[in-house]
Formats: structure tokens, C-alpha cells, sequence
């Protein structure tokens, strides 16, 4: 399953979307409004590669693929790289620099409030994600890394936010999201009742100083 | 055996210590150069899109007096970016889809508070005076084209029902088909499509009725066979594939208004001066530019219509 050579080709096909993206640029076939499809692409690569982060826990275990871990970061790591681009390209090519406008955007759209947010709260876990980080911050490590939950939900929002009126693609990404989220907590709630019941019988727990009324 | 001493380099030859040390700068500043030369004409070609290519039946039009001088959006862009809903929620989508809509035959019937309602069949429409009007588009998403219309007055279609006094309003009405519109089989929009003007809105010179774009009858993803043409409001105004227009006595309530009132408002004057709740409507991208030009006041047309609306409250009456 797993060669020397996976891991180049997963980073190779990662970048397929960019390279798609330039090919139909370089190749004038991106249509009336280049600027709206680089727009769209990138930002949709980013969502997908969220998504794709957040399988990879309950992927590896439900298949027994446990080695699936070593690709996480990567693809988390992509997740960002598509967010810079969509990121860069709201600056640039859309805005062009205009920083007055894209401070009143930040503030007064919900929709860019939402999705900037979401790209800010990636940057901490693209800058802790090296293998010193990981040791540094130990346990906190892992709940600095729960920001992603939060990058994915805002994601969802920004394009669900976006549309016009056709809801139908954010809705799946909302589906896919929320059968990952469903999948953690059943996984919680499993984990967490076989724990407690052979541990202590089910006294009622009383705090101490609290005096028992009746 | 002789070994050639090689000869001292001349002091003019030697590098300046300041140049040498920032060589890595300049050959960075160079490659700069060089790869901005080779990519200018690329980028030129990834922002202006696509050249004309014409097709269709030729349509008699004379110049209209209302054309605007700017740059035409070439005609492969008008015919693959189309907001179409009864084909696609995709605006790349309506040019393969509308391929084998056949607009052929076609009436459209005029009716409601009229002294003398009529059916009209498209060849007979096809046989008014038309005129050639190059107009400004603003879509409500932020970006605009330039559009050589053909076309005629709605007014002069409308004088011939004689409207009576009663009639305050006109309602338009597009077709509902879903076997020919794929679109309409989901309920994305209330179909069928339902447009409205104020009476004097619809009598105004600029107000068309198109049939025709560049030279040509109208391809089928612009509207075929006819659709209104308001310059100063927003694009979803221009209802495509009319059936039906009814003058009235109340304001109708057009299919975006249904769909979300408190983004889109019965007038839909272009004004840069009042945000979509979602996004600014300050400026546009005309379609082929880079940048973002700031969007005009009745997109340009203010010196012709803002008299329409005087007294009225533009952040009310959006």
C-alpha cells in the first residue's frame, strides 16, 4: 500500500487543482470573468482539503489504515496553501490593494468577515506545525489544533453565506462537515460511558460544603 | 615546458565593490524584468478574453441616438456568461444547454387594462423599425459588459394596446416550460419568471424590447426571441423569453423580490450608493478589465432617468 514514492505523489496530486488552474489560464480558458473562477477554484481546494484533514481520523480507524496519520499534516498544510491562494486572490487580482475597501469588506460582509476569519485562525496551525512545535506544546498541541473545527464550520458559512440562491453545493459541504463532526462525537460519547461505569457506582456526587436538603 | 602567465585584469574591469555585493539583488531585479516581459502578454490574454464570432440571421437595424461609445464586450462573452436560471444556476452553463431551445413558434400577448389587446407573433415584431443600442449592463453580482442590442421601444409596442388610464404598472412574464427550460424542473426561483416597471419606467425611450445582438437575431442563452432591456437597472430586470406582458393597477412582485425582499427591490436602479446587504455595489468589473471601475450613479443614465424618481427615498425604494 504504502512506497517510498507515496508521499511525493500525494504532494504532486495535491497540487493538480493549481496546475489545472494555470494550464486553463495560460491557455485563455477560464472564461468571461477569469478573476471569479480563480476566485471560486481556490477557494473551493480549500474546503475540500479541510474536509479531506477531517477524514483522516475516523478514515484511518474505521478501515484499520492507521499509517493514514503520516498524510494529515500535508493535507492540512494544502488546506492552508489553497487558503493563501484564495486569500491572495481576494487581495490582488479582485481588490487590487484597495485596503480601504477591503477593511470596510472585512467589517461590514458577513459573508468576508466569516471567511477571513477562517483564514486567520488556519495561520496558527500552519506555523505549529512542525514536528518541534508538536513536542513544545505537548497536550496544548492538540487542543490548539481543534481550531480547525472552527476554520472548517466558518468555511462552510462563508459559501453558504456567498450564494445567491442556489444553496445546493454549500449544502453538501455542510452534510460532509457534519457527518465528520457526528462520527467525534458518537466516537466521544462511546469512549466516554465504558470508562466511567465499572470505575465508581452511580453515587449521586455531592460537592463538598453542599449540605443535602432532604 | 612555457606556462602562459595570465594576464592582470585591467582595474577598469573589476566590479565596484558596491555592485558586487548587491549582485544577488540585481539578477533578482533582472529575472524580475525578464519574467514580467514574458508573462505581460499571457496575463493580457487571461484578462481580455475570447474574440467575436458571429452567428445567426442578420436583423435590418438602424443606428440608435442612445449608444454608448465604449468598448463592446465581445460577443463570445455576452453568449457564455449568462445568468439564466431557467437553464442553469451556472452562468458558464446556459450556452451548451440553450443549444436546441427553439424559439420558434412564439407570441407574446398584451393584455390587462389596455383599450386593445393583441397577440403578437415574433416575426411581426422582428418587422418594427429596429434599432441598434449599445447599452451598459450592471448585474447585481458586481460586474458589466457592453451589449449591442437590437431592438425597439417598448413604448412603441405598447401605444399600440392603447393602456387606459387605470393602468399603473407592467407586468412581464417569461415562459414556463420545464421540458424546454431544464432549470424550472427545480424550484430555485417561483417560475415562471415575473418582471415589473412602473408605467413611466416602461414608457421611457431607453427601455427596449431586444431581439437582437450584434447584427444578429438573439442567440437563445441572451433571451430568444425577445427580452427587456433597462439600461439603468440592474441585469435580472431584463426578463428573457416573454410571453406575456399585462399592464395593471398594483405593483407587481418580480420573481427576485419573491425569492429574497429585502435583497432585491421592485425599482433595482443601479446605485453605487446603496450595498447589496451582502456585498457593496460601489464598484464593477466590466468584463475583459483588471481592474475594478467605480459603478455609476442609474449605471451612466442619470442624466436621462434620475427625473423618475425625484422625492423618492433610493435606500427605501431599492
Amino acid at each position: 500500500m504504502k512506497t517510498k514514492y507515496s508521499k511525493p505523489f500525494v504532494f504532486l496530486a495535491c497540487l493538480m487543482p493549481l496546475g489545472r488552474l494555470a494550464w486553463k489560464a495560460f491557455n485563455s480558458a477560464l472564461g468571461a470573468n477569469p478573476i471569479q473562477v480563480i476566485t471560486w477554484s481556490t477557494g473551493t481546494w480549500t474546503l475540500v482539503f479541510l474536509m479531506v484533514t477531517l477524514s483522516i481520523t475516523p478514515v484511518r480507524r474505521l478501515t484499520k489504515q492507521y499509517w493514514l496519520i503520516q498524510y494529515r499534516r500535508m493535507l492540512g498544510l494544502f488546506a492552508f496553501f489553497y487558503g493563501c491562494l484564495h486569500f491572495t486572490t481576494y487581495i490582488w487580482l479582485d481588490q487590487f490593494f484597495d485596503l480601504h475597501s477591503i477593511g470596510k469588506d472585512i467589517v461590514k460582509r458577513p459573508f468576508i468577515t466569516v471567511g477571513f476569519t477562517a483564514f486567520v485562525l488556519m495561520i496558527p496551525l500552519a506555523l505549529t506545525s512542525t514536528k518541534a512545535s508538536i513536542r513544545r506544546l505537548g497536550k496544548r498541541w492538540v487542543t490548539l489544533h481543534r481550531l480547525i473545527y472552527a476554520t472548517a464550520i466558518l468555511g462552510v458559512i462563508h459559501y453558504y453565506w456567498l450564494v445567491k440562491k442556489d444553496i445546493r453545493k454549500p449544502v453538501i459541504y455542510a452534510a460532509i462537515l457534519g457527518t465528520l463532526f457526528l462520527y467525534r462525537i458518537l466516537v466521544w460519547m462511546i469512549e466516554r460511558v465504558p470508562a466511567q461505569t465499572p470505575a465508581e457506582k452511580p453515587s449521586p456526587k455531592i460537592a463538598p460544603g453542599t449540605v443535602a436538603t432532604k | 615546458m612555457l606556462l602562459k602567465k595570465s594576464s592582470d585584469i585591467r582595474s577598469s574591469e573589476i566590479t565596484p565593490e558596491g555592485i558586487y555585493f548587491n549582485r544577488r539583488k540585481f539578477l533578482l531585479g533582472a529575472g524580475a524584468i525578464a519574467g514580467a516581459a514574458l508573462v505581460a502578454p499571457k496575463v493580457e490574454r487571461i484578462l481580455m478574453p475570447s474574440q467575436p464570432v458571429l452567428a445567426g440571421t442578420k436583423l435590418d437595424a438602424s443606428k440608435g441616438s442612445y449608444s454608448t461609445s465604449e468598448k463592446e464586450t465581445p460577443y463570445n462573452d455576452i453568449t457564455h456568461y449568462n445568468n439564466y436560471y431557467e437553464f442553469s444556476t451556472d452562468k458558464y452553463e446556459p450556452a451548451d444547454l440553450a443549444k436546441n431551445f427553439n424559439p420558434r413558434p412564439w407570441t407574446i400577448k398584451v393584455e390587462g387594462l389596455v383599450n386593445k389587446p393583441k397577440t403578437f407573433d415574433i416575426d411581426s415584431l422582428l418587422k418594427m423599425p429596429l434599432e441598434e443600442r449599445i447599452y451598459r449592463m450592471r448585474c447585481v453580482e458586481g460586474w458589466s459588459m457592453v451589449i449591442p442590442w437590437i431592438g425597439f421601444p417598448l413604448s412603441s409596442l405598447l401605444n399600440q394596446v392603447e393602456p387606459n388610464s387605470k393602468a399603473k404598472f407592467v407586468e412581464f412574464t417569461s415562459l414556463y416550460d420545464p421540458k424546454r427550460f431544464p432549470g424550472q424542473q427545480r424550484s430555485v426561483l417561483e417560475w415562471p419568471y415575473v418582471e415589473g416597471l412602473r408605467m413611466d419606467e416602461a414608457m421611457h425611450p431607453l427601455t427596449i424590447l431586444a431581439v437582437g445582438l450584434y447584427g444578429d437575431t438573439l442567440p437563445n442563452q441572451d433571451g430568444a426571441p425577445v427580452r427587456l432591456v433597462v439600461p439603468w437597472k440592474y441585469g435580472f430586470k431584463g426578463i428573457k423569453a416573454i410571453v406575456k406582458i399585462k399592464l395593471v393597477e398594483r405593483e407587481p412582485v418580480s420573481a427576485w423580490t419573491k425569492a429574497a425582499p429585502n435583497e432585491y427591490g421592485f425599482y433595482s436602479n443601479v446605485n453605487p450608493n446603496v450595498d447589496h446587504p451582502r456585498w457593496s455595489q460601489a464598484k464593477e468589473r466590466r468584463i475583459g478589465e483588471f481592474l475594478k471601475r467605480p459603478t455609476l450613479m442609474y449605471n451612466g443614465y442619470g442624466d436621462q432617468v434620475a427625473s423618475l424618481y425625484t422625492g423618492m427615498d433610493l435606500k427605501k425604494n431599492f
